[in-house]
């Protein structure tokens, strides 16, 4: 069993037994983060390049500690596209790079599609780590992980993703990741942050999130970008936070098994109060931990394999 | 030097002809018109039996970058793009480097498309300074030059107050405004149409809204101002729609559109192919069914094709970064024949006309037709011909085209710009 | 090999086990993927009728550890290591099916290694079959089937323990690697 392309671009395109391949993969693999010596051979020799072209932290770390306990060698490019804009493109970075022949890039940008463009353009693999407001695959699957871990079965949950969903590569992965497994999924958010006919992708969409949180198994919030309030999406973070952010009282109506998942870092008191995100439904650091296993399984998967 | 085109049949929208006749020409004009006309003593015989002789076609909306971008395009490459595609006569916009606002400018793209063009060339001005929006040009002077029309194509004038201004100000020199209609403030990062697929992909949309808001302003002020509106590239379905009431209210108003706006759909950028990056944006199928209706009922005017070369440098990049615009010489003929006369959603004779006798009137120009005493401007079309679209062998100095691989129907063979013979290449 | 003639193995082993150990103290057996630890849990069951006591039994997979990722296209679905026992001053019996070109065992003692530091790690294999390609020799042999080397051979299981049987098959595709 293989995963169909050499490259991991988008959720949208995985087939449901591909996804199950990853995520079993991911599974096994949580283990070796438990031992003593959290490192295995499997990949020596091998070469991953972190392009990073946003700053992330996270994301970075997560891929760069994913490498190294497979035991591949991982280069980190960190760059931010003003420098990139005036200087070298992305087709001659691609091509340079590949003249080092890596096994994996990494690749984090803010264009839609860049990602693609590179795997077009490239033999080796690539996996997308965030390309604008389009996909993030891999926290999408590290959030399928978590749910499926919690709940046992990702089919028939009701899943409510809020805040800017027009913005959000994470909404629009999970939205494909989700309905795929068969969860039922409501976006909510104030309407100017909703994009158009975001029904069509198999979503209900909702404006009240006091409607929305009894009913909801998993509350996934979205970061809310401070810099959307000047570009006239919402009047103010402090209407954004009484109306579409998550508090303990809110959550007074929640179901009893709900989980919370936020895919980090939290603003604190705007999308969600501290009380909660450290509260006993948060499931915010399992996303962490599961996030390095799916990309070990990915890294795993995508650089071949063995048959016993 | 003479010529006789024998045996094939005649189009000629400008004079309701459509048979078969043979056309003389002599001294780079159209002689006779004729059937079985008997070939003069030293005459050259171009056999077109079985094939279309129309009057050479007419693009009012190209971008031939010079000066200024001679890395794209010049005015010698894109004319003979364009005499390959058929076409026999470009007017050129005014976003070169620098902007086409003055009259030096205009007098060096007339005099570099005398020593180095292909084609007849007409040069349109831009309606304000730099295309800034701001001050208007010199537009009795650039008329004076030679200037056809003016626009500030790109965008918007987006100060209605200049706008309004500015169609007074044709409209007393009895000249043509083109208008790219878009509310940049509706669509400021845009890069493809609004809707699911921009939805899907996360891309910035540009939403129909745009250019209908900017093009119902524009109706008002041709209105109150009474002067000739031309609408470039239509590509909404309520454009269309209301440039046909406006049109019903008597309103002096043109409209073209390209023929990639009504044969793609924003589908095509699903796998961010950036030669799908065009301004106005590709968009529904709604819309490509509502632009073939009003080409059809006459509110869309003119087929043309928003030529727009850029490089390949320039287009290998994040479909964010990518300019926008594709090349359109060398498709506009077989797109046209293809998707609206093959695909029988229009008669052979309108499609003629749009890219004839209707620019020609529009920009009051003596062309487009194949009367006794017009310039020998000829096009000779094999309308069956199936092949598929190889952009390597354009002339264009670009070869940014979303069509590389269509497979299309209908190509011009020969052409001849003021009787002088060109073979195309297929 | 019907059921019969691998209870008869497994029995061998088992009992070869005991007599080597002096009994079973500090003992664990560490099975090869899926089908080791199934053999593993069936050599443990028979100690236990034997001696009345239960050995641990874990698992490993060895596939993180193999020398030949990437040049098969192929990969198996991964299954999870988990050794329920300190591995560290046990004496660990590695239990696999088919021992074959030694490739696999090889990886299964660094993946055992990573684990702790055994005191001793013998290898108890169901069948030996030859044609091996490392200085590996099995300390508990159930059976020895000369083979070529297009020819596979398999243990067919159940999760239950219930039904089992090797085979034979040709297999002309199989690649030596
Ligand atoms: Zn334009």
């Amino acid at each position: 069993m293989l995963l169909n392309s050499k490259d991991f671009l988008e959720i949208k395109q995985l087939t449901v037994p591909e996804i199950e391949l990853i995520l079993s993969t991911a599974e096994s693999l949580k283990e070796i983060s438990q031992r003593d010596i959290k490192k295995v051979p499997t990949l020596r020799g091998k070469t991953i390049i972190n392009l990073f072209y946003e700053v992330s932290t996270r994301t970075r770390t997560s891929f760069e500690i994913a490498g190294k306990r497979m035991s591949a060698d991982v280069v980190n490019i960190s760059t931010n596209s003003s420098s990139v804009l005036k200087g070298e493109g992305l087709k001659d970075t691609a091509c340079n790079l590949e003249a080092m022949k890596p096994d994996i890039i990494v690749i984090r940008h803010p264009a839609p599609g860049a990602p693609h463009m590179l795997a077009s353009l490239l033999d080796c693999s690539v996996i997308n780590a965030g390309d604008g407001a389009h996909e993030h695959p891999t926290q999408a699957m590290l959030d399928l992980l978590t749910i499926r871990e919690k709940k046992g079965d990702i089919a028939g949950l009701q899943v409510a993703i809020v805040g800017d969903i027009t913005h959000s590569r994470v909404a629009r992965s999970n939205i494909w990741a989700l309905t795929k497994m068969g969860a039922k999924v409501t976006v909510v958010g104030p309407k100017t942050l909703i994009p158009p006919y975001i029904e069509q992708l198999g979503v209900s969409v909702s404006y009240r999130l006091a409607e929305v949180i009894p009913k909801a198994d998993v509350l996934m919030i979205l970061r809310i970008q401070l810099e959307r309030q000047h570009g006239g999406f919402f009047p103010s973070l402090r209407e954004y936070s009484k109306l579409f952010g998550l508090n303990l009282e809110k959550l007074k109506a929640a179901k009893t098994d709900v989980l919370i998942m936020h895919p980090g870092p939290i603003n604190r008191g705007v999308e969600l109060d501290p009380e909660v995100a450290d509260g006993p439904y948060s499931v915010i650091l399992e996303q962490v931990t599961n996030g390095l296993a799916v990309r070990m399984a990915l890294i795993y998967l995508l650089l071949g394999g063995v048959d016993i | 030097m003479k010529l006789l085109i024998c045996g094939g049949r005649v189009i000629d929208p400008a004079q309701g002809l459509d048979r078969v006749l043979d056309v003389l020409v002599e001294k780079g004009r159209i002689a006779q018109l004729s059937p079985d006309i008997d070939p003069p003593t030293g005459a050259k015989l171009i056999p077109a039996q079985g094939k279309l002789v129309v009057p050479g076609l007419i693009d009012m909306h190209t971008h031939l970058r010079e000066p200024g971008r001679e890395d794209k395009e010049t005015i010698s490459s894109g004319t003979k793009a364009a005499v390959n595609g058929g076409i026999t006569s470009v007017a050129c916009m005014a976003n070169t480097n620098p902007v086409n606002d003055n009259q030096a400018v205009t007098e060096f793209i007339y005099s570099q498309a005398r020593k180095t063009g292909h084609c007849n060339v007409y040069v349109v001005g831009s309606v304000t300074q730099g295309q800034q929006g701001k001050l208007l040009v010199e537009m009795g002077e650039l008329k004076a030059t030679g200037a056809v029309a003016y626009s500030d194509d790109g965008c918007s004038v987006k100060n209605t107050e200049v706008m309004r201004r500015a169609l007074e100000y044709a409209s007393m020199l009895d000249m043509l405004v083109i208008c790219h209609c878009q509310d940049a403030d509706l669509a400021p990062q845009g890069v493809m149409h609004e809707g699911l697929i921009s939805t899907m992909l996360g891309l910035e949309g540009m939403p129909a809204l745009a250019e209908e808001t900017m093009l119902a302003r524009d109706i008002s002020l041709a209105a109150l101002t009474g002067a000739r509106l031309h609408i470039a590239h239509v590509s909404t379905a309520g454009s269309v729609e209301l440039i046909r009431q406006a049109k019903a209210r008597g309103i002096k108003l043109s409209a073209e559109a390209t023929p990639h706006h009504f044969s793609l759909t924003h589908e095509v950028v699903r796998n961010f192919d950036t030669n799908t990056k065009v301004n106005p944006p590709l968009r529904t199928a709604e819309d490509v069914a509502a632009i073939i209706e009003g080409l059809k009922d006459g509110t869309i005017d003119v087929i043309a094709s928003d030529h727009a070369p850029h490089t390949s440098a320039e287009k290998e990049a994040e479909y964010n970064y990518a300019p926008f615009g594709i090349i359109g010489l060398e498709t506009l003929l077989p797109l046209s024949l293809t998707r609206l006369v093959h695909s029988k959603a229009m008669p052979l004779m309108d499609v003629i006309a749009r890219l004839t006798i209707n620019p020609a009137r529009i920009l009051s120009l003596d062309k487009g037709t194949l009367n006794v005493g017009a310039e020998a401007d000829i096009t000779i079309i094999d309308l069956d011909k199936r092949f598929k679209l190889d952009i390597a062998g354009f002339k264009s100095k670009s070869k940014n085209s979303p069509f590389q691989g269509a497979e299309l129907q209908g190509l011009p063979v020969l052409t001849l710009v003021g009787g002088k013979l060109n073979t195309s290449e297929y | 090999m019907d059921k019969a003639a691998v209870d008869k193995a497994l029995e061998h082993i088992s009992r070869q086990i005991i007599q080597q150990h002096k009994g079973i103290d500090n003992l664990g057996l560490v099975g090869i993927r899926t089908k080791g630890r199934y053999l593993a849990q069936l050599i443990a069951s028979r100690i236990k009728q034997h001696q009345g006591v239960e050995l641990p039994v874990g698992t490993i997979d060895t596939s993180l550890y193999r020398d030949d990722v990437s040049v098969t296209p192929n990969r198996p679905i991964l299954c999870t290591t988990q050794v329920p026992f300190a591995v560290a001053d046990k004496k660990v019996i590695l239990v696999d099916d088919v021992l074959y070109t030694g490739r696999t065992i090889r990886a299964a003692l660094d993946a055992l290694m990573d684990l702790g530091r055994s005191r001793a790690i013998e290898l108890a294999v169901l069948i030996d079959r030859g044609h091996r390609e490392l200085p590996i020799k099995a300390d508990y042999v159930g059976c020895e089937i000369p083979t070529t080397v297009d020819e596979t051979i398999k243990l067919i299981i159940d999760e239950g323990l219930k039904h089992y049987k090797v085979v034979k098959l040709k297999d002309p595709t199989a690649k030596k690697w």
